[in-house]
């Protein structure tokens, strides 16, 4: 039996797209059978970030409809072995499925895959309520900025209401220049204000921007900082005890040779 | 110049602590449909009945509502006081 983990923030923009692309990426390469889910009805968008927008036939509410078999609905990843993904409708909105649906859904899921990663939208209304109704666990995405950590405390009490216990939480886009000079909250600040286990930490890294371009998850590249967050996260939830990554020696070294360029 | 001034100021006026101060008092509000007003108010409170059997630095002085884990990994909300004690009051 495996294991729903839904992908939240309260606050859009964060990157929880990127993060369900990249944590399930991650989870294949590792070797495990994962399907990614995009639960944002109307708003369809974990396709093109994963580069797969060409292979739709059939989406999450034909499969809730039965209009197709499960097995169709689902676009197997050719670049990662494992990897399938069950695209959101574009056509639809959010009230074409209920939680109940949710699920049931998820359980299928699971009794095939060994991680169902369900991308939540953004915000606290039916969506967010399907999104959450079929998960065992929780991931709450925030980044080091007031709105997004205010929202990020809110969605928590929210899953505690659901009853899905211990969220954890991926503080994404942290720029360590920044924190450096004290113009952007650290991780303790985070995670003493929100009072969550801590389960990643990921740099500003613009080498996402350029691999959304592409619709190649980062975590396939091993030069990309991001990228290999996101490989420690998908260890860590698995189990692996891996430390954070410690983004002051990366800095270090980028200072190092910017200065040796004479820029700083 | 400038530098020098940045290392006195370092850890009180840094933007990043304006943030987690500004944020600490909205999600006071947030978590328990309380006012910072009210928090206050319970401060004062605070302050009058401790002062009775103790001296304490009113600077120092941290009062909020957290969160709190309990034992059936319930969530609850919990205010928790931190106050620097100066001096016991002979009784």
């Amino acid at each position: 039996m495996g294991e729903v983990i839904v992908i939240t923030s309260g606050k859009g923009g964060v990157g929880k797209t990127t993060t369900t692309a990249n944590i399930g990426a991650s989870l294949a390469m590792l070797g495990k059978k994962v399907a990614v889910l995009d639960a944002d009805i109307g708003l369809r968008n974990l396709d093109v970030v994963l580069g797969l927008e060409n292979r739709i036939v059939y989406d999450l509410v034909d499969v809730v409809e039965g209009v197709c078999r499960l097995k169709q609905g689902l676009i197997r990843d050719k670049r990662f072995e494992g990897l399938y993904l069950l695209p959101a409708a574009q056509t639809k909105d959010k009230s074409a499925v209920t939680p109940k649906q949710m699920q049931d859904l998820c359980k299928e899921l699971k009794k095939i895959y060994d991680y169902v990663l369900v991308d939540c939208p953004a915000g606290i209304e039916q969506g967010f309520k399907n999104a959450i109704a079929g998960a065992d666990r929780a991931i709450v995405v925030t980044t080091p900025e007031i709105s997004a950590v205010r929202d990020a405390d809110r969605i928590v009490g929210l899953l505690e209401a659901a009853e899905l216990n211990s969220p954890m939480l991926i503080i994404n886009r942290i720029r360590i220049q920044m924190v450096k000079k004290g113009d952007m909250m650290n991780i303790e600040d985070m995670t003493d204000i929100l009072a969550i286990d801590l389960l990643g930490v990921v740099p500003d890294d613009e080498y996402i921007v350029i691999s959304t371009n592409k619709g190649e998850p980062a975590a396939r590249d091993e030069k990309s900082l991001a990228g290999q967050a996101f490989r420690n996260i998908a260890k860590r939830i698995m189990g692996e005890n891996v430390p954070i990554m410690d983004l002051d020696i990366q800095e270090g070294f980028m200072v190092k040779i910017a200065k040796l360029f004479g820029l700083k | 110049m400038l530098d020098v001034f940045k290392f006195f100021s370092k850890d009180q006026g840094t933007s990043k602590n304006v943030a987690k101060e500004r944020l600490k008092l909205v999600l006071v509000h947030d978590r328990t449909n309380c006012s910072p007003n009210f928090l206050e108010m319970v401060k004062g409170d605070l302050l009058n009945v401790i002062s009775d059997y103790m001296e304490i630095e009113e600077e120092g002085l941290d009062i909020r509502i957290t969160k709190t884990k309990k034992d059936n990994n319930k969530v609850m909300p919990a205010l928790v006081a931190n106050i620097p004690i100066k001096k016991m009051k002979n009784r």
